[in-house]
C-alpha cells in the first residue's frame, strides 16, 4: 500500500491517483471503489457523482489554475499537486495560492517526483502530505526523511505555513 | 558591513548540516546524479573539467579582512592556492574535492559566509555598486536593501525551483555601476516628489544567448512594498515562465512573449493580494539593517594631502596609478582605491592566497578592515586616507596588484572559459593574456583611454561580452576554437548591446584584430573622443573594413 507522510507521520493511503491515459475521457473513465485522487477534468465532469461517493480527492497539474477549485474547497478533503519533475517548481506557487489566497484548509498533498530534499520547502508552502513515488524510499529511508522537514527551523520569509517573516516574528538585535 | 545575529548564523549552520547529509547520501548512492545536481548547484558546486568548481557568495561584493583571510586559507588547504573573482562579485575555486565541500562550507560558516544560491534555478546572489556608501554620486545607499533582499531570497521556499536562474541588482547612484539593465530584476533606488524612498523597477534584462535590455515595469514602488512587489513578479514567472526549453526559460522571454504591458498587468493583479501583507517592510527592520552600514569613523582631514601631492609630482608611475585606480571619495581626505587583478601573466580575476592575505592586511591597516569585489573582477579598498595611498601603492606594486589600468583596454573582463568550464566553446584566459601582452605600453594605453573588453567562452555570456565596448565570444567552428567580435556594447545608465563585425577569427589573430580596431579608432577619433563614442558616431563600418581588409571572409556571420 502506498505510504506517505501526513502531518509528519508515516501513514498509508490505499486511494490510487487516477491518470487519464490516451483514449480515456473524464466522462467515461471507471472510478475505483473506495475512492481515488482524480484529475481536475474528472472532478469538473462528474462532481455530483464523486461527492455522493465520498473519499475522493482532486489533483492539479502544474499548469492548471487553482482558482478553478476555489468554489469547491469546502467539499474537498484532499487536493494533490503533481510534480512531474522535482525541479519543476510551479507546484510551490499553486500550493501557496490554495492556502494563502483561497484559504483551503483540507489536506494538501504533493505527488509525483517528491523527494526528501524538497520536504522543507514543500511544507513551508502549505503541503501537509508528502507522497514520494512508490518504491523511491525504503521504509527506513522514509523514516529518516522525516528529519528533512525541519531542515530550516527559523526561515526568513513568509510562506503559507509561516505567516510572518522573521523580522515580525522575533525581536532581532541591532 | 552586515554582521550576522543568531538567526542568520543558525540558518547557514543548518544549511551546512543539510548539505553534509546530502553529500553523504549522494556518495552512498542514495541520491542519483540528477537528484543531487540542483542541490549541489544551489550550494555553488559545479562538476567541471578538472574537478568540481565551488562558487562562494560574496553578498553584493562586500568582504571583511577576516573573511578574506578565510578565503585564502581555503585556497591553500582545499585548492591550488588561488581563487577567481567573478563578474557577479563572487569567488570561485577551481580545484576542490566533492568530499571536502561540506567541510569548506562549515569553514565558511565560521566567518558568516556560504555558497547559498550561487548557482541553480533560483534567486542568485544580489549584486550592487562596488562604491556603495562612498561614491559622491550616490543618492541612496543600496547596501541595506541588498541585505534585506538577500535575507528574503535565501531559501525562499516558493522560488527555489524557478524555470531558470534569476539575478537581481540594485543601484542607488546617478551612474549605474551595477548593470541593472542586464538583470532579471533591476532595482534603482529613487525618491519621489514627496521625498520618499522607493524603487524604479526594471524587469527582463539579461545577457546570454538572447541578450535583452530590461524594461521598466514600475516607476515607483514604495520601499515598504518592495518585497511583495518582487514576490508578485517571481510568482508570475514561476508559474508561467517556460520550462520546456532551457534557452527560452529566462524571465526576459516571458516578458517579451507577453509584452511588458500585459506582463505588468499580471504582476499588478498578483500584487493586489500581496501588497500590505506581512512581507511589508517595517521601519524597525530597515533601521536594524541600515545600522550595519553607517559610515565608519572618518577623521576630519584636509581635502588635499600634501605628501600625496608631492609624491604625485615626483613619481610618474604613482601618478599614473592614482589617475586610473584612485577615485574621489565623498569624505574629504579619503580615496577609493581599486586594486587591479589584470596583467598579462594571470587570468583576469585570479588572486593568489598570498595576495588575499596582503589585501586583508592593507584593509586592516588602511581601510577599516573591509573591501569589495567589483563586477570587473577587481578589488576595492573603499576608505583609504590620501596620506596612506603612497604606502599602499608601493606594497600593492610589490604584490602584483597595482597595474595602473582600471577602465583601460587591459582591464579585461573574462570568464574562466575553456580552461576550466565544461560549457565553453573556446578558451578565454589566453586570449585576454595575449591582448594584455600586446598592449603593454602604458603611455599608449593611457592615450587610447577607457576601453572595455569583455570575453565569454560561450553564449552563456558569463564574461558579459555583449556589453563590452569590444566583445569577444568564443564560438565552435567544426570543433576548432574561434572568436566572434562585437563593437559598441556598453554598460551603465545607457546599456547597449554590441554589434557583430563579421566572421570569426582564430585565436592567433586576436591580438592583431584588436590592434587594428584600436588603430582605426585612433585614425577616426575626434579630439578627446572616447572609443565608445567614436564607434557610436561612425558605426562599425570603418572598423570592419580595416579588420577584414587583408582577411578573406571564409564564413557566414553567425548570430549577426
Ligand atoms: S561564458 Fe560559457 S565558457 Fe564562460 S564561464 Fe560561462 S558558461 Fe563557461
Amino acid at each position: 500500500m502506498p505510504k506517505l507522510i501526513r502531518n509528519r507521520q508515516i501513514v498509508e493511503d490505499a486511494r490510487p491517483v487516477v491518470i487519464l491515459e490516451e483514449g480515456e475521457t473524464a466522462a467515461t473513465i471507471a472510478l475505483p471503489e473506495g475512492g481515488a485522487i482524480v484529475p481536475l477534468a474528472v472532478w469538473q465532469a462528474r462532481r455530483d457523482e464523486l461527492l455522493a461517493h465520498g473519499c475522493f480527492g482532486v489533483w492539479l497539474a502544474g499548469d492548471q489554475e487553482p482558482r478553478d477549485l476555489a468554489d469547491d474547497l469546502a467539499q474537498l478533503q484532499t487536493i494533490a499537486i503533481h510534480f512531474p519533475k522535482f525541479a519543476d517548481g510551479r507546484g510551490y506557487s499553486l500550493a501557496t495560492l490554495l492556502r494563502s489566497r483561497f484559504g483551503y484548509r483540507g489536506e494538501l498533498r504533493a505527488i509525483g517526483e517528491v523527494l526528501r530534499d524538497q520536504f522543507n520547502y514543500l511544507v513551508r508552502c502549505g503541503f501537509d502530505a508528502l507522497q514520494p513515488a512508490e518504491g523511491r524510499y525504503t521504509d527506513t529511508q522514509l523514516l529518516a526523511a522525516l528529519g528533512s522537514i525541519a531542515d530550516f527551523s527559523e526561515p526568513y520569509q513568509v510562506s503559507a505555513a509561516v505567516p510572518d517573516p522573521l523580522f515580525r516574528r522575533v525581536r532581532r538585535a541591532a | 558591513m552586515y554582521r550576522y545575529d543568531t538567526y542568520d548564523q543558525r540558518i547557514i549552520d543548518e544549511r551546512v548540516a543539510q548539505f553534509r547529509d546530502q553529500t553523504r547520501r549522494y556518495l552512498a548512492g542514495e541520491l542519483s546524479d540528477d537528484e543531487f545536481r540542483p542541490l549541489r548547484l544551489q550550494n555553488g558546486l559545479y562538476i567541471q573539467r578538472h574537478a568540481p568548481m565551488l562558487r562562494v557568495a560574496i553578498p553584493y561584493g562586500l568582504l571583511s579582512s577576516r573573511q578574506l583571510r578565510k578565503l585564502a586559507e581555503i585556497a591553500r588547504r582545499y585548492d591550488h592556492g588561488y581563487g577567481h573573482f567573478t563578474t557577479r562579485q563572487n569567488i570561485q575555486y577551481n580545484w576542490p574535492k566533492l568530499e571536502d565541500v561540506p567541510e569548506i562550507l562549515a569553514e565558511l560558516a565560521t566567518v558568516q559566509m556560504h555558497a547559498i544560491q550561487t548557482s541553480g534555478n533560483c534567486i542568485r546572489n544580489i549584486t550592487s555598486d562596488p562604491f556603495a556608501g562612498v561614491a559622491g554620486d550616490e543618492r541612496i545607499d543600496p547596501r541595506p536593501w541588498c541585505e534585506i533582499l538577500r535575507q528574503w531570497s535565501t531559501f525562499h521556499p516558493e522560488f527555489a525551483y524557478l524555470p531558470r536562474k534569476f539575478k537581481i541588482a540594485v543601484n542607488g547612484a546617478d551612474h549605474d555601476r551595477a548593470v541593472i539593465q542586464a538583470h532579471d530584476i533591476g532595482l534603482e533606488l529613487v525618491r519621489n516628489d514627496a521625498g520618499e524612498t522607493g524603487f524604479r523597477v526594471l524587469v527582463g534584462g539579461g545577457l546570454g544567448r538572447t541578450p535583452i535590455i530590461g524594461e521598466q515595469i514600475a516607476d515607483f514602488v514604495p520601499w515598504r512594498d518592495i518585497l511583495t512587489y518582487c514576490e508578485a513578479i517571481l510568482r508570475v514567472y514561476n508559474r508561467f515562465g517556460r520550462r520546456d526549453n532551457m534557452y527560452k526559460a529566462r524571465i526576459k522571454i516571458l516578458v517579451k512573449a507577453l509584452g511588458i504591458d500585459a506582463f505588468r498587468e499580471q504582476v499588478e493583479a498578483e500584487w493586489v493580494h500581496l501588497r500590505g501583507g506581512p512581507s511589508t517592510l517595517t521601519e524597525v527592520e530597515l533601521e536594524r539593517v541600515a545600522a550595519h552600514f553607517i559610515d565608519p569613523d572618518y577623521v576630519t582631514l584636509p581635502g588635499d594631502d600634501l605628501g600625496h601631492r608631492r609624491h604625485l609630482a615626483e613619481s610618474k608611475a604613482y601618478a599614473a596609478w592614482v589617475k586610473r585606480n584612485v577615485r574621489a571619495h565623498k569624505q574629504p581626505g579619503y580615496a577609493i582605491v581599486t586594486l587591479s587583478t589584470k596583467h598579462a601573466k594571470v587570468a583576469p580575476g585570479d588572486v593568489t592566497a598570498e595576495q588575499m592575505v596582503h589585501i586583508a592586511e592593507w584593509a586592516d591597516a588602511w581601510s577599516f578592515g573591509e573591501l569589495r569585489i567589483t563586477h570587473e573582477q577587481n578589488v576595492v579598498l573603499a576608505d583609504v586616507r590620501q596620506s596612506d595611498l603612497y604606502a599602499l601603492w608601493q606594497q600593492a606594486r610589490e604584490a602584483g596588484l597595482a597595474s595602473p589600468n582600471i577602465g583601460l583596454l587591459t582591464d579585461i573582463i573574462a570568464c574562466p572559459g575553456g580552461d576550466f568550464c565544461n560549457l565553453a566553446n573556446a578558451k578565454s584566459i589566453p586570449i585576454a593574456n595575449a591582448i594584455q601582452a600586446r598592449f603593454d605600453d602604458l603611455d599608449y594605453l593611457h592615450d587610447i583611454g577607457g576601453i572595455e573588453i569583455n570575453i565569454s567562452g560561450c553564449m552563456n555570456a558569463c564574461g558579459h561580452h555583449h556589453v563590452g565596448h569590444i566583445g569577444i565570444l568564443g564560438v565552435d567552428k567544426n570543433g576548432a576554437e574561434f572568436y566572434q567580435v562585437t563593437l559598441g556594447g556598453s554598460q551603465g545608465n545607457n546599456t547597449t548591446l554590441g554589434k557583430v563585425i563579421g566572421p570569426s577569427f582564430g585565436a592567433a589573430d586576436m591580438p592583431d584584430v584588436i590592434t587594428q580596431i584600436i588603430e582605426t579608432y585612433v585614425a577616426e577619433r575626434n579630439e578627446d573622443e572616447r572609443f565608445i563614442d567614436t564607434v557610436r558616431r561612425t558605426g562599425i563600418e570603418p572598423f570592419k573594413t580595416r579588420v577584414y581588409a587583408d582577411r578573406q571572409p571564409n564564413r557566414k556571420v553567425a548570430n549577426a
